[in-house]
């Protein structure tokens, strides 16, 4: 059959498909072209070469992967069709790929792409590489079976691929691009602005931060969308993004301002839907070192157990949903949003603020007047940070607690925590494996290797640090959960964190569109309906 | 005259340097672009050899003169960001800057002079009352919210005008992207430009106004209106053409600080000029592109500067009379 003809066959089922939906929704046959606005642009269109939030959203219209993330945070076949542990050997991935994929370019999808595309993502300078850093072989067994051999038992090596983009290997041997763009060589990669996936939508139109603009792709293995357009324009600033919305030049903007939400949902023809994000807001402190740089105290406070628990009493979670956040988030007492494999409730619970009995503990850990800390905080990276740490400062300043505040941009704040340079500060943490492993490799695990880089509280403790490792390679998943829950037990006995919230997102749409939000913040357009 | 010129260029080399070092010397406080260019799940290790890849941990001194010695032949790197050439990114961004400026450069010294003019002639009148309070707002009120304000104002209530973007552009000659030709680049330009050129309009109506006042006391005025002639020759020939001398000065000196100083409304009104890219560039710690913007802007204000100094030499005959004096 020639490409033609089966471009055609497939037009013909796409408009048998409008047809069906323009019957049952009367009406709304015409609104097929959906303008969606956001806060940023996509840096790249290479689909390896950033792990960054946006870049991944726009991608996921482009490129396909081979397991898809469902709006519940559960796993969804895409261009995987099976997949599992091979019965044979522990360390090794089998992948059923899927059958009659094409690419953008017409060219048929295999095996052997899927092999050097996860070969691609695993080799620096890939952004992606930290992710399949376990893997050590990928091979094509035969057209529809891949197998990765990792370097031992890995159970959940399948949640690291939901963001994996699968690219044609011709297309790349054409163009150059058989790498990830190195920022080192000081020249752009063609991948950078052209595209070649098997996505549901093919990018006809880029001009970086101004427009891109996707067009349904007629051969995609799946049901056609209702979108068959996106007109896709990143607006900055916030106060022009909402108004984009009210004039009615955009259908969709996926960055809601906190303070705008409550005015955009009593705006007649404006829809908000909400939803928690995966990404957790928590304050840490140095509770290692013998002194603190910043405090006028003779020893570290943070390192007596009491100074900790006076913390966790004055932090007042409630006040700062209601007042900082204007209702807009999830009050938490551990570093993981509900969707993630290790959360519970008890986990989570914490009791009502007691700063009696918090200057009480400050008193009883040797410091009857007190002491002082800085306090670190970034200014731009998550929903009111700033804030959230001015709130704080006046809490413990009933517990006898003097906090200067520190807060500064992304770009300085971030580095302190690298650097072990703060003694207190404040951290947001996403878990997009969605599996409590990840929160203790970054965060908990003593810095060395891959472990702890945002370890910034200096703790060490080797018996812990077992345990975590310990997880990589647990294939029996109930004692493996039976291990998350020890690790927690300990973390929150030692109050590592001193946690605040699940931050919310919420998503405003014209009426007359659905849209779920998505938990990390990648929805799908696919999945708009009209009514 | 052509040691004048070579001495002016020489200093316009220095202030070149001075800023190139100066820019060079911020970067250091604006952070670390490593975070934002890798994963959070990057090891410290894989941090640490991108950062030596892009020469982040060579001495200062070093990294200024690889800078330098890689911008004079036009070369500003690779973006950190939007991983394509600096120079290349910049250039498909002027031309929306420009034009931006070109535009509310123009309405600012049309208006500025047609309601200076009226203002000084029409003193006490409602109208001109009324226009004096409203510019007013154009020196007070900060950009931003004038921006903001136009844009609930004609797009969200009245939906006359877009809110953000410049519309369709037409691509003239491969590289200049014009919005002049389309009818939704047309209407995406006027908010924009009043949003810049508000505060240059009111400075330029300010100043015609009391030069007009000045001039029009003066003994020629009276003598021309002894002669008999109409008012309008009165005011228009005489009178205006005497105030203009400063006011185009102050205009040209003003075009350059329009370029600069359209980073604001270029990002309140999504406007993909070269101001936007400067904005998301400090935001994520792109060095390449924040230091090739600010020799940009530096070279801007140089080459005006130049101009002026050129046409003051030739218009001045005492400044040529000195030098040439000192000379020997």
């Amino acid at each position: 059959m020639s490409p033609k003809l089966n471009q055609t066959g497939v037009r013909a089922r796409l408009m048998l498909g409008a047809a069906a939906v323009a019957l049952a929704f009367a009406g709304a046959a015409n609104a097929e072209t959906l303008r969606w606005a956001r806060v940023a642009d996509a840096l790249t269109l290479d689909p390896h070469s950033q792990n960054e939030g946006p870049t991944h959203t726009l991608n996921h219209h482009i490129y396909e992967t081979l397991v898809g993330r469902a709006v519940d945070g559960s796993l969804t076949p895409s261009l995987a069709t099976e997949w599992g542990i091979s019965e044979e050997d522990d360390t090794v991935w089998v992948f059923q790929i899927r059958e009659g994929v094409t690419f953008h370019d017409g060219t048929p999808m295999t095996a052997e792409d899927v092999v050097f595309s996860l070969d691609r993502a695993r080799t620096p300078p890939s952004g992606m590489a930290a992710l399949h850093a376990a893997v050590e072989e990928v091979t094509a067994v035969d057209d529809t079976t891949v197998h990765v051999r990792l370097s031992g038992p890995a159970p959940l090596y399948v949640q690291n691929l939901t963001n994996t983009f699968i690219m044609s290997k011709a297309w790349a041997e054409e163009n150059g691009v058989e790498t990830a763009p190195n920022f080192a060589a000081g020249e752009e990669a063609y991948s950078v602005r052209n595209t070649n996936g098997t996505g549901p939508y093919v990018m006809v139109e880029r001009d970086p931060e101004v427009r891109t603009v996707l067009q349904v792709f007629d051969g995609h293995w799946a049901d056609a969308p209702a979108v068959t357009e996106i007109i896709y324009t990143p607006i900055a600033e916030a106060a022009t993004r909402v108004a984009a919305l009210l004039s009615g030049e955009v259908d969709v903007v996926q960055d809601v301002p906190v303070q705008d939400i409550a005015r955009l949902e009593q705006t007649d023809g404006i829809n908000v839907v909400r939803g928690p994000e995966n990404r957790n807001i928590f304050f840490s402190y140095d509770m290692t070192s013998d002194r603190l740089a910043s405090s006028d105290a003779e020893d570290n406070p943070f390192a007596k157990p009491e100074v900790r628990e006076a913390m966790a009493l004055s932090l007042d979670r409630n006040a700062i949903r209601q007042v900082v956040m204007r209702g807009e988030s999830q009050p938490s007492a551990a570093p993981l949003p509900p969707f993630v494999n290790g959360w519970t409730e008890e986990l989570d619970a914490f009791g009502e603020p007691d700063y009696a009995r918090a200057a009480e503990l400050v008193a009883e850990a040797g410091y009857p007047n007190g002491f002082s800390v800085d306090l670190n905080c970034p200014n731009d990276r998550y929903l009111n940070d700033e804030a959230i740490c001015q709130a704080l400062v006046g809490m413990l300043a009933r517990a006898n607690i003097r906090v200067n505040l520190v807060s500064q941009t992304r770009s300085l704040h971030f580095p302190l925590i690298e650097n072990w340079e703060t003694d207190f500060y404040l951290l947001g943490w996403g878990v997009p494996t969605f599996d409590s492993q990840y929160v203790f490799d970054f965060l908990v695990h003593t810095r060395e290797g891959s472990y702890g880089s945002f370890n910034g509280t200096r703790y060490s403790n080797p018996d812990l640090d077992a345990k975590i490792q310990s997880l990589a390679t647990m294939t029996d998943l109930d004692a493996r959960d039976a291990v998350i829950a020890e690790i927690w037990d300990e973390v929150m006995e030692e109050r590592i964190f001193l946690n605040v919230h699940n931050q919310m997102l919420a998503y405003a749409m014209r009426d007359g569109i659905s849209l779920d939000v998505h938990p990390e913040n990648q929805p799908r357009m696919t999945t708009v309906t009209f009514d | 005259m052509l040691a004048f010129i070579l001495r002016r260029l020489l200093q316009s080399v220095i202030v070149m340097l001075a800023v190139a070092l100066v820019a060079f010397a911020l970067f250091r406080f604006v952070g670390d672009p490593i975070a934002s260019m890798v994963g959070q799940e990057a090891t410290l290790a894989e941090r640490m050899e991108l950062r030596d890849a892009l020469g982040l941990n060579d001495p200062f001194v070093m990294q200024f003169y690889n800078f330098l010695t890689r911008a004079v032949v036009g070369d500003f790197g690779i973006s950190y960001r939007l991983q394509q050439p600096v120079m290349e990114l910049i250039l498909s961004r002027l031309p929306a800057t420009l034009e931006l400026a070109l535009v509310s450069g123009i309405a600012a010294f049309v208006f500025g002079v047609g309601f200076g003019v009226y203002t000084a002639l029409r003193r006490g009148g409602w109208a001109s009352s009324s226009i004096m309070t409203v510019s007013l707002i154009g020196v007070s009120l900060p950009t931003f919210l004038i921006g903001v304000l136009l844009i609930w104002a004609f797009a969200v209530e009245l939906q006359w005008l877009p809110s953000f973007g410049r519309g369709e552009v037409v691509n003239l000659g491969g590289w200049w992207r014009t919005g002049f030709l389309t009818e939704s680049g047309r209407m995406s330009l006027i908010l924009p430009a009043i949003t810049l050129g508000l505060y240059q309009m009111t400075l330029i109506m300010r100043l015609v106004r009391a030069e007009m006042l000045e001039v029009l006391r003066a003994d020629y005025i009276k003598f021309a209106r002894a002669r008999g002639l109409s008012n309008r020759a009165v005011h228009f020939g005489h009178a205006l053409k005497n105030t203009l001398v400063p006011v185009i000065t102050i205009t040209g000196l003003q075009l350059g600080s329009i370029i600069a100083f359209s980073i604001i409304t270029e990002t309140v009104f999504q406007w993909p000029g070269v101001g936007a890219l400067f904005i998301n560039s400090v935001r994520f710690v792109d060095v390449p592109v924040m230091a090739a913007y600010l020799m940009l802007i530096a070279l801007v204000f140089v080459v005006i500067n130049l101009i002026v100094d050129l046409l003051y030499y030739m218009v001045d005959p005492r400044l040529r009379l000195d030098r040439s004096a000192a000379g020997h």
